[in-house]
């Protein structure tokens, strides 16, 4: 279908110009207004069998809280949504929708799927605006939980129990909560008073914040539980970017994307001076990889004030593990993506810092066993690219600094924790979820797992504790 | 917000600040680290944990002004506060009975040295200081290091006070007369440190230093602090800072330190008119 056939039919939201996307960090999506918002909505076709939901990992009743919506009754939606997802003005705007419930919705049969994304963020907008999300909290019972780490998956434990009368303390290593939210995932697709607002909400409740801990170094768990804590939830992400072993990695210039975006989003060096941490604002830049990591750099370097952005990606287009809108936009901005393309080494000045990135062109062949057609370098097709920086975006793996403090919790062969159905792991009273026990990597899936450890933990406490 | 007790200036741009960190003074070990904000919008920089102490609940980090944080954190007094401070960070290091040991610090390097001198002498060893720096007015600690070495060895760069040269060419003469030597640990420039690994290396002299590469988190997340060791990449935050000196690649952690050297000139310079007392 045409872009301007499916926007015939599918509501299109505001974007920022152009000219503004490529200098500033603000927000591009601005989202659906009330009209559209209801347009959109009356589009929903209200399946008794909602393939929608159960596209979503959360399994968020979405045909319900669209017809809140059509009901103009915005606070019923917001009601609806927050049963499964906590966090939905963050969801809204980064879920994989096109993979998950845009891609099960009936009408992505004729390609034109309710946007069911953007709905849930104009209802969460407005709830986040009107202080809607105020939490109903049970009577204190005392019982102590900590949660280690502030991502999504930390975030939803807590504002789970804090509801249901537990002392909550959430311990994050930052010197701000909230995970790949705060520190990952760039301002101009999640602006951070989006994050900061859930935040207040959990600490109005009741829910305590202790950062600049690093558990398992400033406090161990058996510290967490000689402080009286009953119950641990471990969120603690798998943040350790995966470095590829080739020539010219250690040039000054290469970066890993963590190190990019953590300078760029939480230390803020697009505002150096006025901020300290400053980042390499390269005028060529290549970036290695397909995922949202890569493209959330791209768009960041065109941002700082990059000539030339370049994606390598070794599959073709369509594999990219991105959002789409996201490559899209990129695209848009002037990042240019080059498909079937693998590194090979980084050449370096006599500074040793970077000048140019060898790569090879790919063929695509057999179909791996992640459904996904494997890469194979064409012999002598090598060729460079000139670069004076370069992102590696080439995914993330389990970080064991905290792991390693406690070898009681069993790990799978790649460091990620095991936990069982109820979310807990092989230690006694310690559950854990989101990136850390491997899966999906993405926010929603952290807060579904999150759901799930509440309610176990919950469950526990009624049986043992109390 | 962690309130600074005390602060005095040991030498010429070297200073020594004590803090109120509790969790931090509690868990510490040496050779571990911390990594600190001097303000919301500073940048994140790590020191070593120099002493700790979970009685009165404080740490002591001494450092040498190089840049805008160290000249931030310079401008500070007793009773003023810190951002932030997470700790303690890194592998503690390895301390054991060997006999004779060595510890050797150049410049700033001289402060960070004393954990490890007092730990070697709590378990036993004969504790030999060889510390140095630039000139007399850069030179810190002697007099305390004397307190707890059993040995000690001064030199200058330019002969204003002791021996006159590097602190690697004292080891060497050192290790000349004296073959006892089990265990070095070294901690000051990266050239200096390669120096002394260069010195101990044909002895075979087991010998650790402290890799001092840029970092952001300390906890593994960003990579920016890798380093090769015996030729695989390791994250000096995690792995480290403790290396084994004849497996550390010097010259890729020198390199690497240079990335920002140019930028971050430019604030240093733009900063430097707001005095710090020193
Ligand atoms: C650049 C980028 C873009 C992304 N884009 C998307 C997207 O568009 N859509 C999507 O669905 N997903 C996206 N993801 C993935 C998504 O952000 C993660 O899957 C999600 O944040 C995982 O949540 P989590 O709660 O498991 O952990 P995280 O968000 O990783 O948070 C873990 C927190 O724990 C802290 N921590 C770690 N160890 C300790 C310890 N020992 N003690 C105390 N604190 C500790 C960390 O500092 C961190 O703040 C993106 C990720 C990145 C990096
Ligand atoms: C584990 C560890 C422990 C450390 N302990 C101490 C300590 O106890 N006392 C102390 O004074 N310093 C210590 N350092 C070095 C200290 O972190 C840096 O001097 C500091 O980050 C400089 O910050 P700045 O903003 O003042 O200077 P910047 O403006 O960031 O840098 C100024 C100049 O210093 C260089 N530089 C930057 N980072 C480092 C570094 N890590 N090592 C050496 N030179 C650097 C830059 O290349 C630049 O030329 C330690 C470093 C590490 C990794
Ligand atoms: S599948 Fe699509 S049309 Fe059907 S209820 Fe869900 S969103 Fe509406
Ligand atoms: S400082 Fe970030 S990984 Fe070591």
């Amino acid at each position: 279908m045409m872009d301007s056939e499916e926007a015939s039919i599918r509501q299109m939201p505001k974007l920022l110009t152009l000219e503004e996307r490529v200098r500033t960090f603000n927000e591009v999506n601005l989202g659906f207004n009330e009209d559209q918002a209801q347009k959109e909505a009356a589009r929903c076709l209200q399946c008794p069998k909602a393939f929608c939901t159960s596209g979503c990992p959360a399994n968020v009743g979405i045909p319900q809280f669209i017809s809140a919506i059509r009901n103009g009754d915005y606070k019923r939606a917001i009601g609806i949504i927050c049963e499964t997802n906590s966090l939905p003005a963050v969801t809204g705007r980064v879920c994989q929708v096109e993979m998950q419930c845009e891609k099960a919705c009936i009408l992505n049969k004729k390609r034109v799927p309710i946007s069911i994304g953007l709905l849930e963020r104009f209802v969460a907008d407005i709830a986040l605006k009107k202080g809607w999300k105020k939490l109903k909290c049970e009577q204190s019972h005392g019982g102590k939980v900590a949660v280690v780490g502030s991502g999504p998956a930390g975030l939803t434990v807590a504002g789970d129990l804090v509801k249901l009368g537990y002392d909550v303390t959430v311990f994050e290593a930052f010197h701000k909560p909230g995970g790949v939210l705060v520190y990952g995932i760039p301002s101009f697709r999640l602006p951070k008073d989006v994050v900061e607002k859930e935040i207040k909400t959990l600490e109005e409740a009741g829910v305590k914040f202790v950062t600049n801990v690093f558990v398992g170094k400033t406090l161990t768990l058996s510290e967490l539980f000689k402080n009286g804590y009953e119950a641990i939830f471990i969120g603690i992400g798998a943040g350790a970017p995966i470095i590829l072993n080739i020539l010219g990695i250690n040039l000054s210039g290469v970066y890993t994307a963590n190190e990019f975006l953590v300078r760029t989003v939480l230390m803020k060096a697009y505002l150096f001076p006025k901020y300290d941490t400053p980042v390499d604002s390269g005028r060529r830049v290549v970036i290695v990889g397909g995922g949202n990591t890569a493209v959330d750099s791209a768009r960041a370097a065109v941002r700082l004030g990059a000539e030339e952005v370049t994606i390598v990606y070794r599959r073709s287009e369509e594999d990219m593990p991105a959002r789409r809108e996201e490559v899209l936009r990129a695209k848009e901005e002037g990042v240019k993506v080059l498909p079937l393309v693998s590194p090979l080494r980084f050449v370096g000045d006599e500074n040793n810092h970077i000048t140019k990135l060898e790569s090879v062109r790919n063929k695509l062949t057999y179909i791996d066993k992640t459904g996904r057609p494997t890469p194979i370098s064409i012999e002598g097709s090598n060729f460079f690219i000139k670069a004076n920086m370069a992102i590696l975006a080439i995914g993330q793996r389990a970080n064991k600094a905290f792991t390693q403090t406690i070898p009681e919790i069993k790990l799978d062969r790649d460091g990620y924790i095991i936990v069982n159905y109820e979310s807990r792991t092989s230690l006694n009273r310690v559950w854990a979820g989101g990136d850390i026990i491997g899966g999906t990597a993405t926010v929603i899936q952290a807060i579904g797992d999150g759901k799930r450890a509440a309610l176990n933990i919950n469950k526990t406490f009624d049986k043992s504790v109390r | 917000m962690y309130t600074i007790l005390d602060k005095v200036q040991l030498a010429e741009g070297i200073f020594k600040v004590r803090i109120d960190a509790p969790l931090v003074a509690k868990n510490w070990k040496p050779g571990q680290f911390v990594v600190l904000m001097v303000n919301e919008a500073g940048e994140r920089i790590p020191l070593t944990i120099v002493d700790g102490n979970s009685n009165d609940c404080t740490i002591s980090l001494v450092f040498q002004v190089v840049g805008r944080t160290t000249m931030l954190l310079a401008s500070k007094n007793a009773g003023d506060k810190i951002f932030s401070i997470l700790g303690p960070l890194g592998r503690p290091s390895e301390v054991k009975k060997y006999g004779d040991v060595v510890v050797v610090g150049g410049g700033v390097g001289v402060a960070e040295i004393f954990p490890q001198a007092r730990a070697l002498k709590s378990l036993g060893n004969y504790v030999i200081g060889v510390v140095g720096a630039r000139t007399y007015s850069r030179l810190v600690l002697v007099e305390e290091l004397k307190s707890i070495c059993d040995e000690i060895h001064v030199c200058t760069d330019d002969g204003s006070y002791g021996y006159r040269g590097f602190v690697s060419d004292l080891l060497k003469r050192l290790l000349e007369k004296k073959d006892t030597i089990g265990y070095v640990y070294a901690v000051g420039p990266v050239q200096m440190m390669k120096a002394v690994s260069e010195v101990t290396r044909d002895r075979g002299i087991r010998t650790f230093v402290s890799a001092n590469p840029i970092m952001i988190d300390g906890t593994g997340m960003c990579g920016v602090c890798r380093v090769i060791v015996g030729g695989e990449i390791k994250f000096a935050c995690i792995d480290g800072p403790d290396f084994d000196a004849h497996l550390l690649d010097f010259d890729t952690l020198e390199s690497r330190l240079k990335t920002y050297t140019q930028r971050e000139s430019e604030v240093y310079q733009k900063f430097k008119g707001c005095e710090y007392d020193g």
